[in-house]
């Protein structure tokens, strides 16, 4: 121990995968009967009865083999998809679960915020609740006392210190709860999205309070899909793949290596490199729709990854219906590589698609979305996916593809641009001083 | 699954504020640290707080509550297992005689059927941060206290009035030991809550039993009439019963009949400490993983 202050040694964590209904008990029963009798527990998943402990039966590994070393001082993102294994970890480290095997070892005060306004109770004022949280985090009441006037400062919810926080709006409230979060003083922070939450200044002010954090010398574990605010703050950055660190270095070429991991290279994403980057949440295998292709294309039918901005880009999604599915919406969403969203357009903005798509019998279909030339400026671009049938499933394939625009500019000039969007809009000119000067009742 | 280390080298003691922690896998059976919950002591009171500031929020009677429950309850008893059934109750006025037993049970049941329900009811919480999980069962059996402390107050003042009206009732030595009865209400209440919220992580079956399971175990305890009216042959089951003890035992203290023997007692100690500990091994053990099934 000693010089570090997170020291983690092989860990796995398991996970049991489904509902746990009737017949949890049957099985449970079998397997205590099957030890007794010296006998193969029968409910062994595969993986657990040979050397190598791969995920088997109902069972899956979030974590395997982390090895990792963080020193005292040290700001660390932790980054990966949806289901690699990020929140995980942190659940590990802050104590809410145990771990399968192997063993971690932290030298320091530590606390984690995977959550802002843990605990907080509608009914009680913001004085009774900055108690509360603050003690459900770890702070000894004479310790919140000290801090109670810097944590109602920085919240910036003076006036309404003693209403209950039911009557808060929702950012009165998660500053208040973060205000708590940030006043913790540990020596080692795990801190995961909680920036995820209240308004643009807001989280600024949350992502100033964590650099102070780190440059105080403490120790920040932090996980975000915000990449921006991950190549910000952390120096160096791990790449969480299957439960596994595949990447760990700087910051910056963890984030790369991610955004290359998560974006198909090619200008067409075939079933299997879909399915493969389909987001946990959603239903991968859902009974009704399931993607065949999603690709891009020129105006002449080549598909290509970069684009003049004189020129419309063909974003095509083919999907096949297994069952008949009601009220399809196909979605397609653009972002740059911060997550950062851009645009939406859906097929039913277009006139007679609604009802098109009302009720498709099962067998293949094929939705082409254009997007017209003369739009965007010189950036890199990602899109996202949607195919939802309302109430039933919600397909989603994030940040399948990506593209580059070249600006090309208008009427001849060619000037290097910075915008994501950069559209040939209506100007009009006019010669005022004819009229005898500025007239701003026209 | 934390250790804190005592290490006695020279290098960990200069950096002896540094609390350094270990996380590992759940080992064993007797992997226990009650000393933790220590330095947890005012989050249990503030959980006290927040439950007792916020039972009764937007209700119009606010505490008062606490007071008309054992009332209606009496009286409902009263009409009902006094006067229609006619159980005989030592010759004690039946008001007093219910009054006594249904508080006392009250809070047992109560401390039982709220800490039945801490994994689930607390895994919003539990989910995000750590803290030792036996907080939350403490300060349920704690808020409890507070609300049978005032019913119990409402009971001395019916208690004054039957007294000064020269009711058949006479307070007897036994009143010593309400502080012991206090905490064995409290302690096996929490003790089979703990065990049952332990199960109820993986089967929820249990959560079902536990509402009319306490019901049914009220009438297995001399609640609603006295032990003297069951022949002795039977009495074996109500030795068994821990709570048959603490509620003859606390009427006989203020009301001075009925009352048990040395047997019925330590039976009733024993099972209350044995329930407690098989509660807090239990316990122990499932707050590890429990976010993993819950």
């Amino acid at each position: 121990m000693g010089n570090s202050a997170v020291q983690i040694e092989d860990l796995w964590k398991q996970y049991r995968l489904g509902v746990i209904g009737h017949g949890a008990l049957y099985r449970d029963l079998q397997s205590w009967w099957a030890r007794k009798r010296g006998k193969e527990d029968p409910n062994t998943p595969v993986g657990f009865r040979q050397a190598d402990p791969v995920a088997g039966g109902d069972r899956f590994w979030a974590l395997r083999e982390i090895g990792l070393e963080i020193g005292h001082g040290e700001t660390v993102g932790i980054i990966g998809k949806n289901g690699a294994g990020k929140s995980t970890l942190l659940k590990v480290l802050s104590r809410v679960t145990a771990p399968t095997r192997g063993e971690v070892r932290l030298n320091g005060r530590i606390a984690s915020l995977l959550e802002v306004g843990t605990g907080f109770h509608p009914e009680l004022t913001g004085r009774e609740n900055i108690y509360l949280n603050g003690a459900i985090l770890g702070m000894r009441k004479d310790e919140i006392s000290r801090k109670f006037d810097e944590i109602v400062d920085f919240s910036g919810v003076a006036t309404f210190i003693d209403t209950p926080v039911k009557r808060y709006s929702s950012g009165m409230y998660v500053r208040l709860a973060f205000a708590v979060a940030a006043h913790l003083e540990p020596e080692i922070l795990l801190v995961d999205e909680v920036l995820a939450v209240g308004d643009a200044e807001f989280q600024k002010k949350c992502l100033g309070k964590m650099g102070d954090v780190a440059r105080e010398g403490r120790t920040v574990l932090f996980v975000s899909h915000n990449m921006a605010a991950v190549r910000n703050l952390c120096a160096r950055s791990i790449l969480l793949e299957d439960g596994r660190v595949t990447t760990d270095g700087p910051s910056e070429d963890t984030v790369n290596q991610y955004l290359r991991t998560k974006t198909v290279e090619r200008a067409v994403a075939d079933e299997a490199e879909i399915e493969a980057r389909m987001e946990g949440v959603i239903l991968r295998n859902n009974p009704h729709v399931r993607f065949v292709s999603i690709g891009l294309y020129d105006n002449k039918g080549q598909a290509r990854k970069s684009f003049y901005s004189d020129e419309p880009i063909l974003i095509r999604t083919a999907f096949r219906c297994l069952l008949p599915v009601l009220n399809l919406r196909i979605m397609v969403e653009l972002t740059d590589d911060q997550d950062n969203r851009l645009m939406l357009t859906q097929q039913t903005d277009t006139a007679g698609l609604t009802e098109a798509c009302g009720m498709l019998e099962p067998g293949f279909y094929e939705a082409i979305c254009t997007i017209p030339p003369h739009l965007f400026g010189s950036k890199s671009f990602f899109i996202t996916v949607h195919l939802e049938c309302p109430k039933t499933e919600h397909l989603m394939a994030p940040k399948i593809l990506g593209f580059d625009v070249k600006f090309q500019g208008y009427n001849g000039s060619h000037s290097l641009n910075p915008y994501y969007f950069r559209p040939q809009l209506a100007w009009k000119f006019h010669n005022l001083s004819e009229k005898g000067g500025i007239d701003h009742a026209e | 699954m934390i250790d804190s280390c005592h290490d006695t080298s020279a290098a960990t003691q200069a950096i002896k504020k540094h609390h350094s922690t270990l996380i590992r896998p759940k080992t064993g059976w007797f992997d226990i640290h009650l000393a933790e919950l220590w330095n947890y002591r005012d989050l249990v009171f503030l959980f006290v707080r927040r439950d007792f500031v916020s039972a009764y929020k937007q209700t119009i009677l606010g505490p008062l509550w606490y007071l008309i429950q054992p009332v209606l309850t009496t009286i409902v008893f009263t009409v009902v297992f006094g006067k229609i059934a006619k159980i005989p109750t030592d010759g004690i006025p039946p008001f007093l005689f219910y009054m006594a037993g249904y508080i006392a049970w009250a809070y047992f049941a109560e401390c039982l059927t709220m800490t039945a329900n801490t994994f689930v009811a607390n895994s919003g919480i539990f989910g995000k941060v750590y803290f030792p999980r036996l907080v939350v069962p403490l300060a349920t059996v704690l808020t409890n206290l507070m609300k049978f402390s005032v019913q119990f107050c409402l009971f001395l003042a019916f208690y004054a009035y039957f007294l000064l009206t020269g009711a058949s009732v006479h307070p007897t030595i036994w009143i010593a030991v309400l502080p012991i009865l206090i905490l064995e209400m409290a302690l096996l209440g929490m003790g089979f809550g703990i065990v049952i919220s332990s199960l109820t992580t993986r089967y929820r079956d249990l959560a079902f039993l536990v509402a009319f399971g306490v019901q049914l175990w009220m009438y297995a305890t001399p609640v609603v009439y006295p032990l003297s009216q069951i022949p002795a042959k039977y009495h074996i089951f109500f030795i068994i019963n821990p709570m048959t003890a603490v509620v003859e035992t606390f009427r006989a203290a203020f009301l001075g009949s009925g009352g048990v023997n040395a047997t019925f007692m330590a039976v009733s100690w024993m099972i209350t400490l044995l329930v407690l500990f098989v509660g807090i091994v239990l316990f122990s053990r499932i707050e590890k993983t429990f976010m993993d099934t819950v």
